[in-house]
């Protein structure tokens, strides 16, 4: 049973949650069905008041902010900060680019910082390797790089880069920690019908702690056994 | 634009109510259930959470990843339409004043999105002046109210546990749910240094309570409104089963403009504003039940004038719009070094806090005279827009795997920050009691209509020493527990005088009251101890604005009390045909 599925019956009523909690245990195909549905249908809005769906109507419909080669050295920089490891895939993998043209867009106050950072980015590339920061080779790329992620170890005169990609590894991050691949990668558990047990056993173990008698007696608990 | 008229409904109700939250939803449940007819007006759209709550949306569902927007301040999954600003609805300042007003437009108004935490008021405070000799006592004591509590946590359902605590009164609670992992650390390092911790009363069904309403499914979004109806909104749980009775006609997208009077003085209806067609209309009936918030109830009231109520209806005291106050508030937060690469799973667990810290100590010890409640935060959040954000300030600071890092960085190395902080961090929040002044009020700007050519507030609010000495203590209590547990401060821990140690501006906390006082007095107060006009027999007030004080306490559940205490005096003298 998937999520959507899962919420229904809850809705309806007549299923009780342990029911639903097992139904759920059954391993889901969500991802792909979902993202299918989605398509087909368009996004589910109806949680939407109507200022809000013509907002953003507009922001889906809205000219692109950054050109190409923007976008270029955007995917770049990403896959430099989100790069695919043992765990999941890069920031492109994750179309963080997307979600970087999206948000500038719904936040304006980061179209000059980043507009202007990756101005000041490729004058610096013009003046150390005669090309913009998207067409230097990796290695330069790196070297460009180094020199504005170490916040505490930049030269004085690499700030305005260090402010820059400081809010590019932000923008990426929370483009790439909010997917599907990066709520994975992270670990985040939650958002499914749950029954709170309190703390795994192993975990209060771990950290030696322990439920009082008073809130083993108070407390609502669910048989796991079931 | 269609020529302005002004449309009369012909039909007679025994209660016009405006405002569709706690307590004007209190109402319509009370005095339908009691077969009174009942027209209840909302200045919002229609709003069922079964139909619109965004429980259980991905954060990739939202286009800018859950980040907040103008019209959802909490955030893009929020369940509260609108928030500090509206569109075509200014609100103005006086003389600096920083008020910082909350409107929601939605039906069941602000209680689609609250925090759910219930507490009742305790005996001391309704009898604050007599106690510490500043604002004024009410004119009821916790023994009225007592019973209204009572058959209100038996009606909605709140779950907590019977402490015994004289100022912080049991109720009939439902089970809590046990503490998550950072909360056996806030509960043991705050009992190191005798700082008590106790479940939290929040209105969450643990169990369930009637056939309509389903019991928690533990996903901690009761901020977006839960589609089961397992935790209390005002909508699910008193307007629809209001509505469900067949005397109450809902009509959504209605701003009140003035309550209408007749030759007697007495209230004879609304005249409002339909937002769809833009067309005036006027509504009747035996009595007028002002629910649409502390500041909103006020600002009717002050633009109802006529040559019988020339400072506007229900004001021959003067008093409507003054003694606004708000929770004082300020936060800290950090990191526990000992929860850095945790072990994962679901602990979600109900829309908030699981244990929490009532006020406990004595204020004649200390330099400010009401106390303060903490609320706690922290765990496995789901990643929403700013997840990490700054990480560049923390991955430098600790050892990650035992490795130390440089401060910022990029690749699979900074992946594996992001992994190993996840869910180590740790929030508390002191929300605490100010002092209602006659000088902190709202007024009419003389100047300023909003789009339907309704005159708009204008706010003249400050804090004392008092709130101030006290965020003072709050920040000096975070520091002691946070150190107690091994914690970094993370955020918070900068401010201090030169920002009245990190106090919240008035309003910001979203507990308004005490605009439409109740009190013995009729030259004191506009209400009284029924909620009612002591100038207009039948005009009520039923939100916020009917507080003298607002305690330590968030102030739903005695918006919920006193609400269904007027209600059932309305239906009463309604009997008696007194009004």
């Amino acid at each position: 049973m998937d999520r959507r599925d899962s919420l229904k019956a809850l809705i309806v009523g007549g299923i009780s949650t342990t029911v639903l909690l097992d139904a759920c245990k059954q391993p889901a195909k969500e991802g792909a069905e979902n993202t299918e549905n989605k398509d087909a249908k368009g996004p589910d809005e109806s949680d939407r008041m109507d200022e809000e769906k013509l907002v953003n109507k507009q922001l889906r419909e809205a000219p692109k902010f950054f050109n190409d080669n923007e976008m270029a050295a955007i995917t770049i920089l990403g896959d430099i900060i989100i790069p695919k490891d043992d765990v999941s895939g890069s920031a492109s993998d994750a179309k963080v680019p997307d979600f970087i043209e999206f948000i500038v867009k719904d936040m304006p106050e980061h179209q000059t910082p980043m507009r202007g950072g990756l101005r000041w980015l490729d004058m610096q590339c013009l003046t150390r390797y005669e090309k913009a920061f998207k067409d230097c080779n990796h290695t330069q790329q790196m070297e460009m790089v180094d020199e504005i992620a170490w916040p505490k170890k930049a030269k004085p005169e690499m700030q305005q880069g260090v402010a820059f990609f400081n809010l590019m590894r932000n923008l990426t991050a929370t483009g790439f920690y909010t997917t599907e691949m990066g709520v994975k990668d992270v670990g985040y558990k939650g958002n499914a019908p749950n029954q709170w047990n309190g703390v795994p056993d192993d975990v209060l173990k771990q950290y030696n702690m322990a439920y009082t008698e008073k809130e083993l007696k108070e407390c609502i608990s669910f048989d796991t056994k079931a | 634009m269609d020529d302005i008229q002004i449309k009369k409904q012909p039909k007679k109700y025994d209660a016009i109510i405006v405002g569709s939250g706690a307590g004007g939803g209190m109402a319509a449940y009370v005095l339908a259930n009691a077969g009174l007819k009942v027209c209840l007006l909302e200045a919002g759209p229609n709003y069922d959470p079964r139909e619109n709550s965004s429980q259980l949306k991905q954060p990739w569902e939202s286009p800018r990843r859950g980040a907040s927007t103008k019209f959802r301040p909490f955030g893009d999954f929020d369940g509260c339409y609108w928030g500090w600003e509206i569109d075509g609805e200014p609100y103005t300042q006086k003389d600096g004043s920083n008020w910082e007003w909350w409107r929601a437009r939605m039906v069941g108004g602000r209680t689609n999105h609250w925090g759910r935490i219930s507490l009742r008021f305790g005996p001391n405070d309704f009898k604050r002046r007599s106690i510490d000799g500043l604002g004024d006592d009410w004119p009821i004591s916790y023994d009225d109210v007592k019973p209204y509590y009572d058959k209100i946590d038996k009606l909605i359902g709140v779950f907590g546990t019977n402490e015994g605590l004289y100022n912080d009164p049991d109720g009939l609670f439902l089970p809590p749910p046990k503490p998550r992992l950072h909360e056996l650390f806030i509960k043991k390092a705050a009992g190191n240094i005798n700082i008590p911790v106790i479940p939290s009363r929040l209105s969450i069904l643990t169990k369930k309570i009637n056939k309509d309403r389903e019991a928690c499914f533990y996903c901690a979004q009761c901020g977006r409104s839960c589609k089961i109806y397992g935790d209390f909104s005002s909508s699910s749980v008193l307007v629809k089963p209001a509505v469900a009775t067949g005397n109450v006609d809902l009509v959504v997208n209605a701003m009140a403009r003035e309550v209408l009077t007749n030759r007697d003085g007495l209230a004879t209806g609304v005249s409002y504003v339909n937002k769809a067609d833009m067309q005036e209309y006027q509504v009747f009936g035996r009595t007028v039940i002002l629910a649409a918030s502390a500041c909103e109830s006020a600002r009717l009231m002050l633009n109802s004038k006529s040559t019988r109520y020339p400072n506007g209806i229900g004001n021959s005291s003067g008093v409507v719009g003054k003694y606004l106050h708000d929770s004082t508030g300020a936060d800290m937060g950090g990191i526990i070094p000992e929860l850095f690469d945790r072990k994962r799973y679901n602990e979600d667990g109900v829309g908030g806090m699981h244990v929490y810290t009532p006020w406990w100590l004595d204020n004649k010890k200390l330099d400010f005279p009401r106390g303060y409640h903490i609320e706690y935060g922290g765990g496995f959040g789901m990643p929403l827009y700013g997840f990490n954000w700054d990480i560049q300030n923390l991955n430098g600071m600790f050892k990650v795997h035992g490795k130390q890092k440089e401060a910022g960085g990029y690749g699979a190395s900074l992946k594996e920050d992001y992994r190993y902080f996840f869910g180590a961090h740790v929030g508390m929040a002191g929300r605490g009691e100010g002092i209602a002044r006659e000088d902190s009020y709202c007024e009419i700007d003389p100047n300023v209509v909003d789009k339907y050519g309704i005159p708009v507030l204008r706010f003249h609010t400050k804090w004392s020493d008092y709130e101030i000495n006290q965020a003072k203590h709050m920040k000096e209590t975070f520091k002691e527990i946070l150190h107690s547990m091994g914690a970094v401060v993370t955020w918070g821990g900068d401010d201090g005088a030169h920002n009245n140690y990190g106090l919240h501006n008035p309003g910001n906390i979203i507990h308004e009251a005490g605009t439409v006082r109740m009190g013995n007095d009729a030259k004191k107060s506009p209400l009284n101890k029924y909620s009612q006009s002591h100038d207009v027999k039948n005009l009520f007030c039923v939100d916020g604005g009917q507080f003298v004080s607002q305690a330590d306490k968030n102030i739903t559940w005695t918006i919920l009390a006193l609400s269904m205490r007027a209600s059932e005096y309305i239906v009463d003298q309604m009997k008696k045909q007194n009004i």
